[in-house]
Parts: C-alpha cells; sequence; structure tokens
C-alpha cells in the first residue's frame, strides 16, 4: 500500500455549543476517489473547510505529501496542493473566467504587477483543457450557466498541479447537488478524469452516485467519522443504516395517504398565461392537498410557482383565493393573501444571511407580533422557540446566523418564516428538497405531510417524478408550457411511467 | 487588449441584458447634452468653448481616476475637499510665494502630491487596521486636512509668485489648456492601472466580493490602503493644480469638488458597490457635469438659480445614466 497523500488525525472543530468535527481520523490515497458521505450537519463541509483553510481546526493534525499544514486561506492550502470547489460557487463574478482560474498564482502573465492578458488567458486554457471545457478563459464570469462555473472552480482546483509540482488533492463539496442528470453525468465523467491525476474527495448526498465514483466511502455521523467502507464492499443499504443508524422505509419513499382533503377549494388557477413561460393553465387547489407538478426543467411549473407568489406576473388569466379574485403583482400582496413560498435557491432568496434564526422566522410578521408600537420581544422568542422544536431545528440558539446552519436546517427556518403566518393558507414549494440529505428529505416529507392536514393548501415542484409521486395527492404535469396530463386525488396513484409519459 | 475587447474578439457569449446600453449611456448623454446646448447656442459649439470645458473639467478629471478606484472597490472618499486643501498650502509655501522663503519650484508639485498620499494612506490604513467604514473616515480626514490647512495658511493665504508655476496653471500649449493635458496623462495612466495591473484588477475582484477575494487569498486591506494612497495622491496634486491656476494656496480650492467628483464617477457608469466601471466612464461622467455646468451659462440661466439647476440636472442625468440597470437595482439604500 502506498503513502496516503493525505492524512487527517484527530480533527476537532466546534462552533459555540455544537460539535461540528469530533476527532476525525481518514486518509486518501494517491489517485483516488474517496467518498465522504452523512446526514445533514454531520460535518462533511466543516471538514473540507477545515483542509481547504476556510475554517481553523480546534485541534488535529492534517498532513499532506507526508508534511503537516495548517493553512490560513484558500491560497494558502492551494500551495500545500490541495484545491476545493465549494458547494455555494466561489467565483468572482465580475472579472474574467482566466483571472479566476489564476487568481493568486498568476505566474508569468504577471510581470512586475502588470498583466500579460495574452499569457493569461493560455494558462487559463490549459487548465481548462484538462477538463476538456469548451469556456472561453476571456468570458466575464458572471456569464457562465451554474454548470460552466463549476468547471471553472474545479480548473481553478487544477492549476495546483503546476505550482506544486504535485499531485493535487481536490475537494468536491456536493458538486451535483444543483444539477440536472446531465450536468450530474458531466460532474461523475469530470471525477472520472480527474482521477488520472489527483486524489479526489467527493462529498455527496446521492448514495448512488458515491457508488459509482469512488473507490472507498467514508462515513460521517455526528462530526465523527464512523466507518469506511470499500465499494466493492457495500451497497447503498449499507450506506443509509451506516448514515442514520437505522433503515429508513422503502428508501425514504414515504407514501403519501391517499385523497384526505376536504371539499373546500382553497386556490383555483384559470387559464393562466405567460409570454414564453407557459398558457392557459388550470387547476383547483383544496385545503388539505398537496398538488404536485411533474416537469421537466424550465416547461413553466417554477415560473408559474413565481406568478403564484407575485414575484412574476402572469399576462393572463384569473387567480382566485377562497373564492375571491386576488391580484398579485408582488410578494407583499401574495404574503397579505396568506401565500407562502419557499424558493429552490434558499441562499439567493430564502434566508438573509447574516441574521439570526430569530430575526429570519419573524422578519416577515412583524406586523403580527405588534403591541402598539413595539415588537412583542417575549412573545417573540417564545413563538420562534416553540417552531425551533416543532421542526426539530439543529441550531445552537435562536440568534445563530441563519447562514451558519447545514443546508436542512436552513430550509427548515424557511418553513418556519412562512408557518408563523397565522392566516397561511397556501405554501409553494419550489424544489423543497433540493440540497438535502436523505435523513432532512424523510423529515421535510412527514413535515409537509402535517402541513397539508392541517387545512393548508400545498404546491410543490419537486425534483425528480419519485419525489412528485411519492408527496402529492393529486399531480398536474407539465410540458412546454401546458398541463399535459393530470391525476387528481380520486384517481389511483400514476405509476412513475404514466408520469414521466405526458413529460417527454 | 483589454478583457472586455478579448471577450469580444473571442465571440464569446455576450454578457446578460445589454451591458452596451450600460457603458454607452453615460457617452449617448454626453453627446446629447452637448448638441443640445449648441442647438441652442451657436456660440456653444465653438473650438474656444471646448477648449474652456475642456480647462475647466481637467481638475475634476483628475479626481475622478482616483476616486474610481475608491469606488470599484466599493469603498467611498468624501475627504477630497481637505486632501485638496493639505495639497494647496503645501504646495503654495513650498514654490516661490508671499509668506515663506522656498523656492522649490515643480518640485512643490510633488510635495503637495505626496502631502496628499500620505492622508490617503492614513486614511487607508485606519480603514483596514481599525476596521472603521472608510465613509466616517474619510470623513474624519476631509476635516483633519481642512484644520491642517488652515493652520498653515493662518489669516494670510500665501500668495504665489512662481510665473513658470501660473503658466502651468493658467497657460496654454499650441490652443490646449495645460491643465488638460496633464488631466488627460493622469486619465491613461488611470487607465493603464485599471485594465493592466494586479493593482487594478484586483481591486475590481474586491469590488465584486470582498469576502470571497479574502477567502481566495487575496490581500484585500493591501490594496485598499493602495487606492485609499493613490487618491489622496491625486486629490493632493489637484489641490496644487488649483492652486497654480488661482495663485493662491488657499482652504477653500476644493470647494464642491467631492460632490461632483462623485457624482462625476457615478453619471460615468461605476456602481456605488463597487465591482462594476472603470476610469474611462468616470472621465465621460466628468465630462458630462462640465458641459451641464459651461452650458448653463451660455443659455442664460441666472446665477442665482444656477446651482438649484445644476442639481436638478445631475439628478437627470444620473437617471439617464443609470436607467438600464434600473431593472436589476432591486434594493436602493
Amino acid at each position: 500500500m502506498t503513502e496516503p497523500v493525505l492524512r487527517v488525525e484527530g480533527l476537532s472543530k466546534s462552533f459555540a455549543a455544537v460539535r461540528a468535527l469530533d476527532d476525525v481520523s481518514l486518509d486518501v490515497r494517491s489517485r483516488e476517489v474517496v467518498g465522504l458521505i452523512g446526514e445533514n450537519g454531520a460535518g462533511k463541509s466543516t471538514l473540507l473547510k477545515v483542509l481547504a483553510g476556510v475554517l481553523r481546526a480546534d485541534r488535529g493534525r492534517v498532513i499532506v505529501h507526508g508534511a503537516p499544514v495548517s493553512p490560513a486561506n484558500v491560497a494558502a492550502a492551494a500551495a500545500c496542493g490541495i484545491g476545493i470547489v465549494f458547494q455555494e460557487q466561489a467565483l468572482l463574478p465580475n472579472v474574467t473566467v482566466a483571472e479566476n482560474i489564476l487568481l493568486g498564482h498568476e505566474g508569468r502573465a504577471l510581470r512586475t504587477g502588470f498583466y500579460d492578458w495574452r499569457t493569461l488567458y493560455a494558462l487559463a486554457a490549459t487548465q481548462l483543457e484538462k477538463l476538456g471545457a469548451e469556456i472561453s478563459p476571456s468570458a466575464l464570469t458572471a456569464t457562465l450557466s451554474f454548470a460552466e462555473r463549476q468547471l471553472v472552480e474545479i480548473a481553478r482546483a487544477l492549476a495546483i498541479e503546476e505550482r506544486t509540482r504535485r499531485e493535487p488533492i481536490i475537494l468536491l463539496d456536493e458538486p451535483t447537488s444543483m444539477l440536472d442528470v446531465n450536468g450530474i453525468e458531466t460532474v461523475l465523467g469530470q471525477i472520472e478524469r480527474l482521477r488520472r491525476r489527483a486524489s479526489v474527495v467527493f462529498v455527496s448526498h446521492r448514495l448512488d452516485e458515491v457508488l459509482r465514483v469512488a473507490d472507498r466511502i467514508w462515513v460521517m455521523v455526528n462530526g465523527r467519522c464512523i466507518a469506511m467502507r470499500e465499494r466493492a464492499m457495500c451497497d447503498i443499504a449499507d450506506l443509509e443504516r451506516l448514515m442514520l443508524g437505522r433503515e429508513l422505509d422503502a428508501g425514504c419513499q414515504q407514501q403519501a395517504p391517499s385523497s384526505t382533503h376536504g371539499p373546500k377549494v382553497r386556490l383555483s388557477v384559470r387559464e393562466l398565461g405567460r409570454r414564453n413561460s407557459y398558457r392557459g393553465v388550470s387547476f383547483d387547489l383544496h385545503a388539505g392537498e398537496v398538488l404536485g407538478i411533474a416537469e421537466l426543467a424550465g416547461s413553466g411549473g417554477e415560473s408559474l410557482c413565481r406568478a403564484l407568489f407575485g414575484a412574476e406576473r402572469a399576462d393572463v388569466g384569473e387567480i382566485i383565493l377562497d373564492g375571491r379574485p386576488v391580484r398579485l403583482r408582488e410578494p407583499a400582496e401574495a404574503v397579505g393573501h396568506g401565500i407562502g413560498y419557499v424558493p429552490a435557491e434558499r441562499r439567493l432568496e430564502g434566508v438573509v444571511g447574516g441574521l439570526g434564526v430569530r430575526q429570519n422566522m419573524t422578519l416577515a410578521h412583524l406586523d403580527e407580533l405588534r403591541r402598539g408600537p413595539f415588537i412583542d420581544v417575549v412573545g417573540e422568542l417564545r413563538l420562534v422557540k416553540n417552531w425551533i422544536d416543532r421542526l426539530r431545528i439543529r441550531t445552537p440558539t435562536a440568534e445563530t446566523p441563519a447562514n451558519s446552519l447545514s443546508g436542512g436546517n436552513q430550509q427548515k427556518v424557511v418553513l418556519a418564516k412562512w408557518l408563523i403566518g397565522r392566516k397561511l393558507k397556501v405554501l409553494i414549494l419550489d424544489h423543497p428538497t433540493r440540497g438535502l440529505d436523505i435523513g432532512a428529505k424523510a423529515e421535510m416529507f412527514a413535515l409537509i405531510h402535517k402541513l397539508a392536514r392541517d387545512g393548508l393548501g400545498v404546491l410543490l415542484v419537486a425534483d425528480t417524478v419519485d419525489e412528485v409521486i411519492a408527496l402529492s395527492h393529486s399531480i398536474i404535469v407539465m410540458k412546454d408550457g401546458v398541463v399535459s396530463g393530470r391525476f387528481p386525488a380520486s384517481a389511483a396513484k400514476p405509476s412513475r411511467l404514466q408520469v414521466l409519459e405526458r413529460m417527454l | 487588449m483589454t478583457p472586455a475587447d478579448h471577450q469580444r474578439a473571442a465571440g464569446s457569449r455576450p454578457a446578460a441584458e445589454g451591458p452596451e446600453l450600460r457603458s454607452w449611456g453615460p457617452l449617448l448623454a454626453l453627446i446629447v447634452v452637448s448638441l443640445g446646448f449648441g442647438l441652442a447656442k451657436p456660440g456653444f459649439a465653438t473650438v474656444q468653448n471646448l477648449w474652456t470645458i475642456a480647462d475647466r473639467s481637467a481638475i475634476p478629471l483628475i479626481l475622478a481616476v482616483g476616486t474610481t478606484f475608491i469606488i470599484l472597490q466599493g469603498s467611498i472618499d468624501l475627504s477630497i475637499e481637505g486632501v485638496m486643501a493639505v495639497g494647496s498650502l503645501t504646495f503654495a509655501m513650498c514654490v516661490l510665494n508671499s509668506r515663506t522663503g522656498l523656492d522649490l519650484g515643480v518640485f512643490g508639485l510633488v510635495l503637495a502630491s505626496f502631502a496628499g498620499a500620505g492622508l490617503g494612506l492614513l486614511s487607508g490604513l485606519v480603514i483596514t487596521r481599525l476596521r472603521v467604514p472608510s465613509f466616517m473616515v474619510t470623513l474624519g480626514v476631509w476635516s483633519a486636512g481642512t484644520g491642517i490647512a488652515m493652520l498653515l495658511s493662518g489669516d494670510q493665504p500665501p500668495l504665489i509668485r512662481d510665473p513658470m508655476l501660473r503658466a502651468l496653471g493658467l497657460g496654454r500649449s499650441i490652443a490646449v489648456p495645460n491643465l488638460f493635458l496633464v488631466a488627460v496623462a493622469v486619465v491613461l495612466l488611470g487607465y493603464v492601472l485599471q485594465s493592466y495591473t494586479r493593482f487594478g484588477r484586483y481591486s475590481m475582484m474586491i469590488g465584486g466580493g470582498e469576502d470571497l477575494a479574502r477567502l481566495l487569498g487575496l490581500p484585500v486591506d493591501r490594496y485598499k490602503v493602495l487606492a485609499f494612497a493613490f487618491a489622496g495622491l491625486l486629490s493632493g496634486l489637484g489641490g496644487a493644480l488649483e492652486s497654480a491656476r488661482v495663485g493662491l494656496g488657499h482652504v477653500d480650492v476644493g470647494a464642491g469638488q467631492m460632490f461632483a467628483t462623485i457624482t462625476a464617477v457615478v453619471i460615468g457608469g461605476t456602481s456605488l458597490g463597487g465591482g462594476r466601471g472603470g476610469v474611462l466612464q468616470s472621465a465621460v461622467g466628468t465630462l458630462v457635469l462640465a458641459v451641464l455646468t459651461d452650458g448653463m451659462i451660455f443659455v442664460g440661466v441666472s446665477p442665482y438659480a444656477q446651482k438649484a439647476v445644476e442639481g436638478g440636472l445631475i439628478l437627470l442625468a444620473v437617471l439617464v445614466a443609470t436607467w438600464p440597470l434600473r431593472s436589476r437595482l432591486r434594493i436602493v439604500k
């Protein structure tokens, strides 16, 4: 066996009262792909951040190519041979791709402080070629697609190779969580390609992906690295068991209880249309019903949801809430009518990162918490604590900044923000489980159904057909902006194939 | 070749939502305003008036170049007028003058610039080391600068008696005002700094995402201090040149310049949030303001109303210049 290129020994890291990493030890060998799995908050991201110099460990050692290191920032980690691709991308949008790839180690492209653009572009092109990426080094980074930006980040990590004259160690923090099927295939392909020149640590929530590309898999639970499995020696069920310490019923695809909703129509949409997006969309959403929209990305469903929340305007058609037509020109009006919206990009639209959990939850409800001209601070805190308990949000305190929580817990904070509203009638969930691990997903599933049982109308666009079928009472299928299929709650649950047929 | 040129040449995907409009808007505004005044008053569109405008815009151009880098980084510099005052007095008291026995000639310009750079350096260090917002620090340095200049000046502002320097401030080479030539040189220097040097590009990156830049190991503080020192240097130089023009070192040489400079930079299309814009845009913005001010005199706006009309026109100009950006400005602070 060869000496590992990266060895982690007894690493610990705490945030306030939360132990994010607890005596973690693992190793990565040369040209090996290591999978790192665990529930949200298990410490995977924290571990990668310590390795990449973003966070400093409290205790323990990191040994790279035989020498102990403790990088102070990403550039220092790169100098040691560790490159990271962040889950939430870390590229500067207003400069060129080349500048992003070579930032801090421009080499011959920067002579006595002066840029030689031609050389800079050439150096960046070399890195992009390693990935077979057809991205112009001179393009403005903000103009690239999400997937392209990810390639740029991988190229940046690979640029370490030339600097250290050693095989780089590339850390990929959930590179697939925001991608569609094609994007995922591309990334997995890239990982195979990376294997020829680097060692890779790959974090993902999708166990099938990890099993496909990883040689060995480390499992993290509650900040501890509890097990290592060779790929050949395990399957998805084994890994799930290790991660959760319990079996999940049928891969967490709990079935939605069949038709339980009452006859009361909460939200009615009539012939709604928006140019280039969707047209002639009609449906009824009942109190207590979960209505799922199944579609391929860009078929109009997401845009429709935004219109129902007033974030985008429909050109024609009617929206009727509790029997009365409403006009939703901006989100504030939708909120006023009791419509809540949990966006897919919670980092951008859902939580106000710097604010604490409490403020995030009550932000939209200060009117309801008012006593005369003042905020009822005691009542507010009681309310927030109550919801933290009810949704089982893992946070050290109610004042912890929301962006320091794990993905699943941030999502719960966004949910709580809406649930706190006393008059909430309709909740729109745009990919509510995106980026969540299976444990958090199962919790989210259960939560959504509980909400529906309490009389809410829930409208949902989810990531996979299976998820839509599992979660929803009734389903509408959208294709190219029109409703191409309907499976009402009264009928039997459709099969995956039946839904897919109408989507494609 | 600048990155933007190269991007076009390489034929990669164009930036979303009309960056063309954004970069051409201010230039268009300049042309429209010039044409408007030209048509209204034939005397406006003469070569002679052109040089008047050039002369008027020389010092604002120099100030705008320094301020552009600060605003590109996402900071603000409100100390311009105080630094100019120090530059003015330093200059006036180092060259042949009515108060001191010194006669350092052109070296006085250098000293004035250094004095300005010193104040800028001070601002930069306080901002980065003590973590005080640039807004507050530079406001303080403005006051401090004015105070220092007052001490230097006393109740007898030094008169400048060096004929060569007076000629620099007032004279023309062929037909072009000397100061305008200096300004053009400074603008070109600024453009090269912005497009071809680490200082310029890193300034852009800092404005694009300071936290991210820091995370990626970019020495953010160093470049911030540099930007403030550079802006201070140009403010000091601006104060000295204004003194050379008016013939004395005075506390008020910079009066009104801070507002005008920041307005010019914003009209040009440099975003106050940082990370967008550039030196050439700021130059265009400065010219728009200069043409407006000059044009008002031509069409005969009463001197009493000029300030008010100017303010209104500035608002209008900002509105026009930033019109294409409106839809993307979701939050206005």
